[in-house]
């Protein structure tokens, strides 16, 4: 039996001396083969005698059991050196820098995002969304509006004007979004819930006016829509956009030629290095105009002003974005320069939702 | 509208203090622009007596004056003014004082060789009135060593609020006071205009010369002639109020027009008896006339002004301003008081086009009193026999003042109705009865009230303008905030139609692709708006704000490309903009269509700009706007296979490396490609610019469906299969074209196909190209058979070989 214990001894010195899987499979193939050593052993039992193959078959498989379990052994062991050599070489500079991806990169003008804002927060109010053209004509945009041929208040609004038509009328762009709101109740029966976003123009220039701005008017109109109800809707507003726990406003009487009673509306805050905090505070912002619509404007769209009533309030949706976001002046919104957009801009997937609050 | 504390308690008795009366005129409606304390700017001036002046050593204009400034020993001050004299009382600016008309910091100097340790002022070294003559010449009993602003009485808050134009009442203290007292805050104590007995008929005549249609332009025109006044600087008292409020006093005749304007909003006007020849006549002015005003300009007339005339022609313009020519000055003898009621309209439209602002116009546009028109003039005439003697004629007034317009029925619950605010009777009674209104009962309907409007509130009219006054009076925050209900009970339902869920769609869809949104004008010059296919003349501005912002946008691309080119001249050059915004394709309502535009320059492509170790920095081109449209459509639920794409562009598009996009040839709906050269010339742009642009109006609406289920999905157990085919075609056959023929080999089974390589050089015909195409094919019902594969296999090459004459390369 020496022999076997010899030739096992050689075997598994082999095996254990094989650098790679390729070497230790030669060294399978010449012990377990067809033409092994290990096969060769086997292969003499059958010219032996039924007691001797009995002793000397279960000695030979058993030395093959051990060769193989040997070369699964030393098998496993060369693979996972194989794959450690192959990780090493395999290894990247990580830290090398990539480009910015498009999501990274791209932005929403914050006159867009607070346009989500505020359909988010008026949707839930139960306000839809009314729009119409910049080109307006002069009864939409004042006289159905209540300012009369050649008042005053005309004058207060800056207007562009284009060339008198074959009508002998010249058109304007809008001084403000409210043609909307005529158009709104001329097209709709009450009841009338509905915000007016847009784009409004004034021959206007400086720091603090463009030629072009964005204006959201918001207008009710149904038969028991009260000025209560006016301050509940811009307290609501004004705490859901600025996402204040509490908001203090003031209402001051104003004019304005298409609403009876007009109001000017102060918001209380603070200002702090160049941010401003709501809720807070002993300053006063004014922020928006508004007031119960007024009966001429009702009449002028056929409603029946003993019947009908309703409010109606505007803003600015460039200046309620400076006063969220801190941009300190308007120029730079109309100026496309793509460091500003960086900064203030949103990115694309941040959409405003109430579930989830308006600004992340 | 401004005036001091002083000036508001001649008509209110209070004791409020400034702060409460600003909050409470801010409250009420008249909301306080800002409150300036004058004494602050003239703190460090005081009242000096120069104990010597004696002529400079070394310069004959100058003189060295001693000083006795009332504290410490006599200061040397080196003056240049000519009246400085021995004896004098004037103001000194000690050094370190901030001078405000020159807007300098006083110092200590040396000049010409003397020593100057302060200086005498002038009157508009301390901007109280335009007068740089001299220094200032102060009566002999100004006390030494006081603070100039208190002895001046120029320490008085000037308030100024910003006037609403439906409040030509509070356009005077009078109208401002009466306000406050109705608010609570004093007593009003206005005077009663007196009633002035002519001593002799007026001299002067006055015709209202109109036509009948015309008569509103002059309802009213009271005229009195005061003889042998003297018109020397009105007092003191009126020249302090007026400079307080930034008026300059002139005469005493002209100060006491100004001070009514604004003490009871009541404009008039002096002429020089002596200067007017023959009557005056009130009429439309005649084409060609002019008229020297009180400005110093001359001013041409049409006959949409309404003019004062004598035999010598125009005197005035009506309501707007004097003329220079019948102004009174320190030789008038003989004064014509006018006091008139003009057709606001009219005034507001001569002023406009006259380009005239003054205090009277801003008055009589907005509406003056008519029932204060003769009451004014008589005050007038007080105040010039006052200050100025003289004896007065009897009073004429041609036209008449117009009567008192009807009461109103004004039911008090209309108070709750608009406001919710529920009041007393008697508390909304009182508010309108201490504004002037007068509450008329009716017995037995104690719910309604005829209230006669005041003649000095043109702008009341209806039911909703007594609310106003009533609740702006009561108080705004007593108006308590109430929930609205939602129309609609429980979950709010969606508000937004297609084209806004889209227009905000498209913003988000590329912004994701790494695009930076960009708002830009409106406008854009005329140039580029013709360049866009724009340009017509119902869309240019009649008055633009500037050359280059003339003409409405036809397109969102030029100011997109003049933006990125404004990029690139600051160092960002690979800038990816859009813009999603209106165009304007005519002036009509359904011309103007929302659009969806991007731009991509230098290497800022969708997988990232500029360079980077992963990949080369490469230019943008036509494919990358190609990507970005096609993206934008397919976020937009546009189906892909809908939309054809038809070679070639609009002018100011690469006429080679452009498409249009369309659903048939009239129904376009945008196009994309590299910008060319000509149009980046012009535009003085740089390139590369791959830009596209969509009209989102006109993209389909997706189908309606019954139910938001959507179609069954069929999935295969059997593996797809995939074949390539090298293609050789002309160079000119579109790779589109090859892969529609592919695709309609088999129907059934092709489900994709496209191209994975392209290539033309050796190997390849000069004229021709070869199209590598990868072809997925699905078996439907069993494996296929070789046979079967073979079969398709040449069914695609027949086909393209059909459409596109295609060879295998071989």
């Amino acid at each position: 039996m020496s022999e076997h214990t010899a030739l096992e001894q050689s075997i598994l010195g082999e095996i254990a001396a094989a650098p790679d899987e390729a070497a230790l499979e030669a060294v399978r193939v010449g012990a377990l083969g067809k033409k092994g050593s290990v096969s060769a052993l086997l292969a003499t039992l059958g010219r032996m005698a039924p007691d001797e193959r009995k002793t000397a078959g279960a000695a030979i498989n058993a030395l093959k059991d051990r060769v193989a379990e040997a070369l699964a052994a030393r098998r496993d062991v060369l693979k996972a050196a194989a794959l450690e050599a192959r990780l090493s070489a395999e290894k990247l500079d990580i830290t090398l820098p990539l480009r910015a991806g498009p999501t990274e990169t791209g932005r929403i003008h914050p006159i867009s995002q607070v346009m989500d804002e505020l359909i988010a927060i008026f949707a839930d109010l139960g306000f839809s969304v009314a729009e119409g053209p910049d080109i307006e004509t002069d009864d939409y945009n004042f006289t159905k509006l209540n300012f009369p041929e050649g008042h005053p208040a005309r004058e207060m609004h800056d207007t562009f004007f284009f060339a008198p038509g074959a009508d002998a009328k010249r058109k304007l762009l809008r001084t403000h979004t409210s043609p909307v709101q005529v158009r709104t109740m001329l097209a709709q029966k009450p009841p009338i819930r509905v915000i007016c976003p847009g784009r409004t123009y004034r021959v206007d220039s400086d720091q603090t006016h463009t030629p072009q701005f964005h204006q959201v008017e918001g207008l009710v109109i149904d038969r028991t829509a009260h000025m209560g109800h006016l301050k509940w809707v811009l307290e609501e507003f004004c705490k859901a956009f600025f996402e204040v726990k509490t908001v203090k406003m003031r209402f001051r009487p104003s004019f304005f030629p298409f609403t009876e009673p007009s109001m000017e509306v102060d918001i209380q805050c603070r200002r702090q290095g160049g941010e401003i905090r709501f809720g807070e505070g002993e300053d006063w912002l004014e922020i928006l105009g508004c007031g119960m619509v007024h009966p001429n404007v009702l009449r002028n769209v056929g409603l029946d002003p003993d019947v009908y009533q309703g409010f109606a309030w505007g803003m600015g949706i460039d200046r309620i974005a400076m006063l969220k976001y801190g941009m300190p002046d308007l120029r730079p919104f109309f100026e496309a320069d793509v460091r500003w957009l960086s900064h203030y801009g949103f990115r694309p997937l941040d959409f405003p939702t109430l579930a989830g609050g308006l600004s992340s | 509208m401004k005036f001091t504390l002083s000036w508001l308690k001649d008509h209110l008795e209070t004791n409020a203090s400034l702060t409460d009366i600003c909050e409470a005129l801010t409250r009420i409606g008249l909301e306080v622009e800002g409150v300036e304390d004058p004494a602050a700017k003239l703190k460090d001036f005081t009242v000096a007596y120069v104990i010597e002046a004696r002529p400079h050593p070394n310069a004959d204009r100058l003189r060295v004056c001693m000083v006795d400034t009332g504290s410490g020993a006599p200061v040397q001050v080196v003056c240049g003014a000519p009246n400085a004299r021995t004896g004098m009382k004037s103001v000194f600016s000690p050094p370190g004082a901030f001078i405000p008309g020159k807007g300098i910091t006083l110092g200590k100097g040396v000049i010409r060789g003397v020593e100057s340790l302060g200086m005498l002022c002038s009157a508009a070294e301390l901007e109280i009135s335009d007068d740089h003559e001299g220094i200032l010449d102060l009566p002999a009993d100004a006390p030494v060593g006081a603070p100039y602003a208190a002895y001046a009485g120029l320490d008085e808050p000037v308030i100024e609020i910003n006037l609403t134009p439906n409040r030509p009442d509070a356009a005077g203290v009078a109208g401002i006071a009466r306000d406050l007292a109705a608010a609570g805050v004093g007593k009003l104590k206005t005077g009663v205009a007196p009633k002035i007995e002519g001593a002799f008929p007026c001299p002067v005549g006055v015709t209202l010369d109109f036509a009948k249609e015309d008569s509103h332009l002059a309802p009213a025109f009271a005229l009195r002639l005061v003889r042998g006044v003297r018109n020397g600087p009105s007092p003191d008292w009126m020249q302090k109020r007026l400079a307080a409020i930034g008026l300059r006093p002139i005469n005493a005749l002209v100060d006491i027009t100004n001070y009514l304007t604004f003490d009871r909003a009541r404009p008039l006007h002096v002429f020089d008896a002596k200067k007017v020849k023959g009557d005056l006549v009130v009429r439309r002015a005649k084409t060609g006339e002019e008229v020297l005003a009180l400005d110093g300009k001359t001013y041409a007339l049409s006959p949409d002004n309404v003019v004062i005339a004598d035999a010598n022609g125009v005197e005035s313009i009506a309501g707007v301003m004097g003329g220079e020519h019948s102004g009174c000055d320190e030789h008038t003898t003989d004064v014509l008081i006018e006091s008139a009621l003009w057709d606001p309209y009219n005034i507001a439209r001569t002023g406009r086009a006259l380009g005239i602002s003054t205090d009277a116009r801003y008055r009589f546009e907005r509406g003056v009193d008519p029932d204060f028109c003769v009451p004014g003039a008589e005050l007038a005439t007080q105040l010039v026999m006052e200050i100025c003697g003289g004896e007065p004629s009897q009073m004429i007034v041609a036209g008449r003042i117009p009567p008192a317009r009807n009461a109103l029925l004004f039911p008090w619950s209309e108070v709750a109705r608009l406001t919710g605010l529920e009041l007393t009777v008697q508390e909304m009674a009182a508010i309108l009865e201490k504004l002037g209104f007068a509450v008329e009962r009716t017995a037995g309907n104690s719910d309604r009230a005829y209230v006669h409007i005041p003649s000095w509130r043109p702008d009341v009219e209806g039911a909703a303008d007594l609310v106003e006054e009533i609740v702006r009076i009561a108080g705004l925050d007593r108006v308590v905030a109430t929930p609205m209900k939602r129309e609609a009970e429980g979950v709010a339902p969606p508000v937004l139609t297609l084209l806004q869920r889209r227009v905000s769609a498209a913003r988000r869809a590329l912004a994701a692709r790494g695009l930076v949104e960009a708002v830009t004008w409106s406008f854009v010059s005329k140039p580029q708006a013709e360049m866009f296919g724009g340009g017509q003349p119902a869309l240019a501005l009649s008055n633009p704000i500037a050359a280059d912002l003339s003409d409405m946008r036809p397109s969102l691309l030029p100011g997109l490309i003049a933006g990125a080119q404004r990029n690139a001249d600051r160092g960002f050059g690979d800038v990816a903009l859009f813009e999603v915004g209106q165009i304007f394709k005519g002036d009509g309502e359904r011309d103007q269509v929302w659009a969806a535009a991007g731009l991509r320059r230098g290497a800022a492509r969708a997988e990232g700009a500029g360079r980077n170790w992963a990949s080369r920095a490469e230019n943008v081109t036509a494919f990358d706007a190609k990507a970005d449209a096609l993206a934008l459509l397919a976020a937009l639920g546009v189906p892909q296979n809908a939309v054809q794409l038809v070679a070639g562009g609009p002018s100011f598009l690469h006429p080679g490396r452009a498409a249009t996009l369309q659903f048939g040839p009239k129904n376009i709906v945008g196009w994309f490609g590299e910008l060319h050269p000509r149009a980046l010339e012009s535009l003085g742009a740089e390139g590369p610019l791959a830009v596209f642009e969509l009209a989102l109006d006109v993209l389909p609406a997706p189908k309606a469906r019954p139910t938001k289920a959507k179609p069954k999905l069929e999935l295969s157990a059997l593996m797809p299969l995939e074949r390539d085919f090298a293609f050789v075609v002309d160079r000119a056959t579109p790779a589109a074209d090859l892969l529609k023929a592919v695709a309609a080999a088999d129907r059934a089974l092709i489900v994709d196909a496209t191209v994975f390589d392209v290539y033309e050089g050796p190997g390849v015909a000069a004229d021709k190209k070869s199209v590598a195409v990868t072809v997925r094919l699905q078996p439907r019902e069993k494996t296929l058979t070789d046979a079967e594969i073979e079969a398709v296999a040449g069914r695609i090459v027949a086909e393209a070989a059909r459409k596109t004459g295609a060879v295998l390369r071989g």
